[in-house]
């Protein structure tokens, strides 16, 4: 059973009509790349997926319940964690906060307990720092040490998304959304997130949907590829089926009819 | 003119060799500016009745004579930059400040001779006067003010650029002294009331009139001068241990700090007389609502400018439950009975408050509560309410705080002190504990970014809920005790005035860090004075709002962050500095990023 599906998603922004009826699923443990021309609604289609637009018709199932028209965070502490195409961390906090943050959804002490300072409010702190501190320690010695209490607008390009990345994974999702998790980046840095967003199947076991420009990457981490444009799937298949698909070409490059009838 | 061209390229952007003629105009006309302001409003008047150093210097002219003062300060200003040696002082400084202080003068002479002659404005600015004219020309007459007031404004301005040639030590020992003796001489009730035991000292430092004497003023001067001038130099040892890198240090130095304050605020009320306790209670009933809008607004982000309802909820609560004098309905519950169902009526409060305006942000969310809080006000005054409340007779007759076997009320000012300072204290551990847990940093997370904290499985509706309960349940202590206190509760102490004032503490003291807040409900309440409780300097009264407004716009400009701002707000308000700081941190022993991919790694 797909551990994420859409069944005929729709979403409109007055009279654009950025989804059109997407039908998508994954499996869990696999990493499917959405690809698409810009405008072509994929970073729409993770907005409603991630509950911060309510679709206008169609449904988002997750493990086989519907999520759609719940608000971002039960759908987060449901299980779909998601970075954002234009890095949002919350600059003033620290490298460590920021992932402490994300630990929020899976842990409990409220109000009274935070004042009083109880035994298993202590414990619990004492977790989210251990468990932050272990997912920065996923990527490398790049946010450790003494970077772990810097705040985060210090951080270069490349460790603010390495940054998201831990914070989306301190909410212990199923499902890691990416949104052009490599757009910024210098080619060597695109080659090591690759190897990290395989290396996030295989050690920490998430299913992944990523959106990526860079077809290296597409190629190099998607175990499938979905097409869309104009918000509307056009194709889907292995890298290599979709890479020779004709409509793919065309939404890419246009129509090479068109140049016939001009010439 | 034209010796403003070449030279001002330097680094500095101050020349060093020559007159800018252009700045130095511009800087005198706003001396002058300043000087005429200060009288026009009446401030030359009114503080001239209060003296500073008896019989030589009135807080009038001091204030007067502060704009040729801050002129000539501005000329000996250097731009301190990392590897560069700043220029030197030279006389040209002086100069230039003379000048300024002599346009500032003429000007202000001017506006003399102006109001001398047509005196028939009064309708228009009340301190149009041929006081004034008295007054600005030292009772010298319209003529000589054109040579006196320049004179004396050149020199001021000349001797504050002059200190440029002191050592840096020698110039701070100065400005200590100086102050030492102003502030001597302003919180006169405070020294007085300290001495109580040591008659001499008062009777040395003081003249009838309040004022310090000149041997007086000397002695201070030495004293706090010569304690600055030999205090051992560089970062004091308890600043430095305070800020530790060793845990273990720094949570010792903690500790011993808070039980000396501690010591220091048991013994306090009782070398205070009547006056001052209560004005200690005033900051405290106002340091608490501050503390309680800095949960919602310093850590929540939320902006709430009807803030004054909570402490109205708390008050009325406390008031209709207790007071025999209730109309329709008097339970007469003691203090301690009520107080349980105030902070649940007040958590109450803050849900209904919060609700509607969930959806919120920013100027919308000020202008909404801002009306909330005035409806709350409305609602409290109005005859459909007043069988209960008692509109615009309000309640009396409150009972005091019944404590072992005596009662806390307006007759016990040192007991209601430290009633209060328990509830401050009680009010700052809850915000200090919830800052640094799971539901603190949540808030942070949404004060930086409320669609992200959402996204990231932060429940931002159960947040603000949050912010806005443990808010209202804070100013409810203060409602609670103030009700207590007064004994009687009308709504004009729940004026929108109230709500502003308590967010400019919050701003001036430092937005999200507790000491900012107490010290800046102690600055505001304690110095200036509260809406309707006169401070330390009872001179202000009808300047308070304008001290307000010149001490907000001065820390906006100056130290957006607060007079002791929270770490986290100074790095926001600093983040090119902070990025440059954190740049230089980069250990070189630290591996991987900086040593594999030194180009790459910008910081």
């Amino acid at each position: 059973m797909p551990i994420l599906e859409t069944k005929g998603l729709e979403k409109a922004f007055g009279g654009v009509r950025a989804i059109q009826g997407v039908d998508f699923s994954i499996e869990p443990g696999e990493i499917v790349s959405i690809i698409g021309p810009n405008g072509a609604g994929k970073t729409s289609f993770f907005n409603v997926v991630s509950g911060i637009f309510n679709p206008d018709g169609g449904q988002v199932l997750f493990d086989g319940l519907d999520i759609s028209g719940h608000t971002p965070s039960q759908i987060t502490t449901a299980g779909i964690a998601r970075t954002f195409q234009n890095v949002r961390l919350f600059p003033n906090m620290t490298v460590l906060e920021n992932v402490m943050v994300g630990q929020h959804c899976r842990t409990s002490s409220g109000v009274f307990k935070s004042i009083l300072r109880t035994p298993s409010q202590k414990r619990e702190e004492a977790e989210i720092e251990e468990n932050a501190k272990d997912i920065l320690a996923f990527f490398g010695s790049r946010l450790i040490g003494y970077r772990l209490d810097q705040p985060a607008f210090v951080l270069s390009y490349a460790n603010r998304r390495r940054l998201e990345i831990a914070r989306a994974m301190a909410t212990e999702p199923q499902v890691l959304l990416l949104d052009e998790p490599t757009a910024g980046m210098n080619p060597q840095e695109t080659v090591e997130l690759t190897e990290l967003i395989g290396r996030l199947r295989s050690e920490r076991a998430f299913t992944i949907v990523i959106i990526e420009h860079d077809m290296r990457v597409v190629q190099g981490v998607s175990d499938r590829v979905v097409v869309l444009d104009h918000g509307v799937k056009i194709a889907e298949g292995s890298y290599g089926e979709v890479s020779t698909n004709e409509d793919v070409i065309e939404a890419y490059l246009g129509r090479p009819a068109d140049l016939e009838g001009a010439s | 003119m034209t010796a403003t061209v070449a030279p001002a390229a330097t680094p500095t952007g101050t020349t060093g060799s020559t007159v800018d003629l252009a700045r130095v105009i511009r800087v005198g006309t706003l001396v002058g500016v300043g000087m005429v302001y200060v009288s026009v409003i009446g401030l030359l008047a009114t503080f001239n009745r209060r003296l500073v150093i008896d019989p030589w210097l009135s807080l009038g002219y001091l204030v007067l004579f502060a704009a040729p003062m801050f002129g000539g300060l501005q000329f000996i200003k250097r731009e301190k930059l990392e590897g560069l040696e700043p220029e030197p002082a030279s006389i040209n400084d002086v100069v230039q400040a003379a000048i300024v202080g002599v346009i500032g003068g003429l000007i202000a002479a001017l506006f003399a001779t102006i109001v001398n002659t047509f005196p028939d404005v009064r309708s228009v600015f009340p301190n149009w006067s041929p006081e004034l004219v008295e007054l600005l020309t030292l009772g010298l007459g319209v003529g000589p003010a054109f040579l006196v007031l320049p004179a004396i404004s050149a020199v001021v301005a000349a001797a504050a650029a002059g200190t440029s040639f002191l050592p840096e030590r020698m110039r701070k020992a100065l400005v200590v002294g100086l102050l030492a003796v102003v502030a001597v001489s302003l919180f006169q009730p405070v020294v007085d009331d300290f001495f109580d035991w040591l008659e001499v000292v008062p009777d040395f430092l003081y003249t009838p009139t309040r004022a310090i004497g000149v041997p007086g003023a000397i002695a201070v001067f030495v004293l706090a001068a010569g304690l600055s001038y030999f205090r051992p130099r560089g970062k004091n040892g308890l600043t430095r241990r305070l800020g530790s890198e060793d845990e273990s240090v720094r949570r010792r130095s903690t500790i011993i700090t808070a039980v000396i304050v501690g010591v220091a605020m048991i013994a306090l009320p009782r070398f205070l007389g009547g006056i001052l306790n209560e004005l200690l209670v005033n900051v405290g009933f106002f340091a608490l609502m501050a503390l309680g809008l800095n949960v919602v607004i310093g850590y929540a982000g939320l902006l709430d400018l009807g803030y004054v309802a909570f402490f109205a909820v708390g008050a009325y609560t406390t008031g209709v439950l207790t007071s025999p004098l209730s109309p329709t309905w008097d339970p007469m519950l003691t203090w301690w009975q009520a107080f349980p169902i105030v902070l649940a009526m007040a958590a109450l409060a803050g849900l209904f408050v919060g609700t509607p305006v969930l959806r919120m942000r920013g100027d919308y969310l000020a202008i909404v509560t801002l009306g909330f809080g005035e409806i709350v006000r409305i609602l409290l005054l109005s005859d459909w309410l007043a069988p209960y409340f008692g509109g615009a007779q309000g309640l009396r007759n409150i009972p005091g705080i019944p404590i072992f076997g005596t009662t806390v009320n307006v007759n016990t000012p040192q007991l209601m002190v430290y009633m209060v300072m328990a509830f401050v204290l009680i009010a700052a551990f809850i915000s200090w504990r919830l800052e640094n847990s799971r539901i603190g940093r949540a808030w942070a997370a949404m004060r930086e970014d409320e669609d992200v904290a959402e996204a990231v499985g932060v429940d931002t509706v159960k947040a603000k809920l949050t912010a806005f309960i443990t808010g209202a349940v804070i100013a409810s202590f203060a409602g609670a005790l103030f009700a207590a206190k007064v004994g009687s509760v009308f709504t004009n102490s729940f004026e929108i005035l109230v709500s502003i004032v308590i967010l400019v503490i919050v701003i001036v003291g430092g937005m999200g860090n507790i000491p900012g807040v107490l010290v800046g409900a102690v600055v505001l309440i304690g110095i200036l004075g509260g809406p309707a409780q006169p401070g330390l300097l009872q001179e202000f009264g009808e300047y308070k709002l304008l001290a307000y407004g010149a001490l907000l716009v001065f820390m906006m400009l100056k130290r957006p962050e607060g007079l002791v701002p929270s770490k986290r707000r100074q790095r926001e308000l600093h983040q090119d500095e902070f990025s440059q700081d954190a740049w230089l941190d980069r250990t070189p022993s630290a591996p991987g990023p900086s040593v594999a991919e030194p180009g790459r790694e910008t910081f």
